[in-house]
């Protein structure tokens, strides 16, 4: 399936047009979506997220919960994940990190709607802090999603790579890509055709709480993560007591 | 009356947790006995944990109620596959019912657990979501970092949405490990057997003097225990404000230090005298010096 730049893609999603610019790979600006302005920020060029880009793209989400509350925000993911350089550990890397991932779940405290869209590629840290965060993550039948290559797997586990690659054709956890994210209730859907009609659906759904591993076990794609989850919460208490505060999750 | 020091480094992730609760104030949700494992080991024959690396429960510091985990460095590098992960954020879930004092996190761990590649990607984001969730409502959540395997990867990302982090100087927190960055730029970008270099690059020092930490101890359980109990004395919260200012400051370190490439280079900037010798200098000596890095970052400009 053939690549799409973040331009093709946005005039797909906006056929009314937009206001997205790209300054680097640093992607933000607004569109409409069904007479509804939304704001959306995000990455291309397999954009590397160094301090600098973590700490744009957390400026840009606190400008729309600042200056245009309520509005809902697209996160356009394309990442290579987290910069691997000398500096951007010395600066805290992973402080920037959380601090996106605190914007973004800030914007949803005040009411933001926040949806992603894995256009191109998501690899692990960055996706993490940013498209990972959003309410409802969708995904273009091409993304490319995973924690790390094959080879770099193999080197890090001690595990030969021909044996990774052959468990990656049936297990849904090794294999990078979206239908397997999809399956693991990680990825909402999976858009093809009409993908300004699939955003204006998103756009109407009503979302709640982080819903990943019960759409996981529905999907057969992860078994364990719900159930374990809902085990500890519940571990040596009575479930008919009714809890004294209102429930999460 | 002279009290020996209980190491917390050399300590197991469940002898960490017996130590730095109350004596005898413990309770573990499934424990081993339940086993619960990994389902995705055994396709890599490899050997499964029967609490997959982490320990959760309950207890009590110093009479504070507290939910508590604790990653075993010893299992897989502490990393978090899907049963471990899950347990994180049922935690998280069980806080928002019980109200604690705070949720304490003991936490030793390279990331994803790359076995579980997807599934472990997935569940560290679980948890970030279940925390910050947590945090929204209004729950206090701690994290200690000690130990060999350091803080890494999406956990280190976790450390950081915590309302304080608690460090050991021997304790390592970052992203991507000094073994991933030389893997990745070669040894000139970073040589990982350099450990000098590798402990002001990811140690509790550089971390505390950059503010990444607000408690910087030595190894020693009674000083952790009371870390955890100032942390639950302190001003705390998660609202806008506070992300607005730790905004502020978050630009304001790559201004005063994106441009250097070495921790001493960076100490300097700070305005410490004799930032060569910092390596060397015990806590007590070091700590009055790290304040002017503290007021710093509180000062104009």
């Amino acid at each position: 399936m053939e690549r799409r730049s973040w331009r093709e893609v946005a005039d797909q999603l906006f056929r009314g047009g937009h206001r997205i610019e790209a300054r680097g790979a640093f992607l933000s600006g607004s569109a409409t979506v069904d007479g509804t302005a939304i704001s959306v920020v995000g990455t291309t060029d397999h954009a590397t997220i160094d301090a600098e880009m973590a700490l744009r793209i957390a400026s840009a989400i606190l400008r729309v919960v600042r200056e245009a509350p309520g509005r809902p925000i697209l996160i356009l993911v394309d990442t290579n994940g987290p910069s691997l350089r000398h500096r951007d550990e010395l600066l805290g890397i992973n402080t920037y990190m959380a601090h996106l991932a605190k914007c973004v779940e800030m914007a949803r405290r005040f009411g933001h709607h926040i949806v992603s869209l894995i256009y191109d590629r998501a690899l692990s840290g960055g996706f993490i802090a940013s498209g990972m965060m959003a309410d409802l993550c969708f995904a273009l039948p091409q993304a490319e999603i995973r924690v790390m290559n094959i080879r770099a797997m193999a080197q890090v586990t001690k595990i030969a790579r021909e044996r990774l690659e052959r468990l990656s054709r049936s297990s849904p956890v090794l294999a990078p890509g979206a239908e397997n994210y999809f399956k693991m209730g990680a990825v909402d859907e999976i858009w093809s055709g009409d993908i300004g009609a699939h955003l204006a659906a998103a756009l109407r759904q009503a979302v709640g709480p982080d819903q990943r591993a019960s759409r996981g076990l529905e999907r057969g794609g992860r078994h364990l993560a719900g159930p374990v989850a809902q085990k500890v919460r519940w571990y040596g208490r009575d479930r008919t007591i009714p809890a004294t505060c209102d429930r999460q999750g | 009356m002279i009290v020996p020091r209980t190491s917390y480094v050399e300590a197991t992730a469940r002898r960490r947790v017996e130590a730095v609760l109350d004596h005898d104030s413990f309770w573990e949700f499934l424990p081993p006995e339940e086993r619960v494992t990994s389902p995705h080991l055994s396709q890599l024959d490899l050997p499964v944990a029967f609490d997959d690396g982490v320990v959760v429960g309950g207890g009590t510091v110093q009479g504070r109620r507290v939910l508590l985990a604790a990653q075993e460095g010893a299992f897989m590098g502490g990393a978090v596959g899907e049963v471990h992960g899950a347990k994180l954020t049922g935690l998280f879930a069980r806080a928002v019912d019980e109200r604690p004092d705070a949720v304490v996190l003991l936490l030793e761990s390279g990331g994803v657990r790359l076995h579980e590649a997807n599934a472990g990607l997935i569940a560290v984001s679980e948890i970030i979501r279940a925390l910050l969730a947590a945090r929204g409502r209004g729950i206090r959540v701690l994290a200690v970092i000690g130990g060999g395997v350091g803080c890494f990867g999406g956990m280190g990302i976790v450390a950081r949405c915590c309302d304080a982090v608690i460090m050991l100087e021997e304790g390592r927190l970052g992203m991507s490990g000094p073994e991933v960055i030389e893997m990745a730029g070669g040894v000139e970008e970073l040589d990982s057997r350099d450990k000098a270099l590798v402990w002001r690059t990811f140690g509790g020092k550089h971390r505390y003097l950059l503010g990444d930490c607000e408690y910087l101890v030595e190894d020693d359980v009674a000083a952790i225990r009371e870390s955890i109990h100032q942390a639950l004395e302190a001003a705390s919260g998660f609202e806008l404000e506070q992300l607005e200012a730790e905004h502020a400051l978050l630009e304001k370190r790559l201004r005063e230090l994106a441009h250097l490439h070495d921790a001493i280079d960076m100490w300097r900037a700070l305005g410490l005298p004799d930032p060569d010798t910092l390596p060397m200098l015990d806590l007590a000596r070091f700590t009055p010096i790290a304040h002017r890095a503290r007021s710093f970052w509180k000062g104009e400009g």
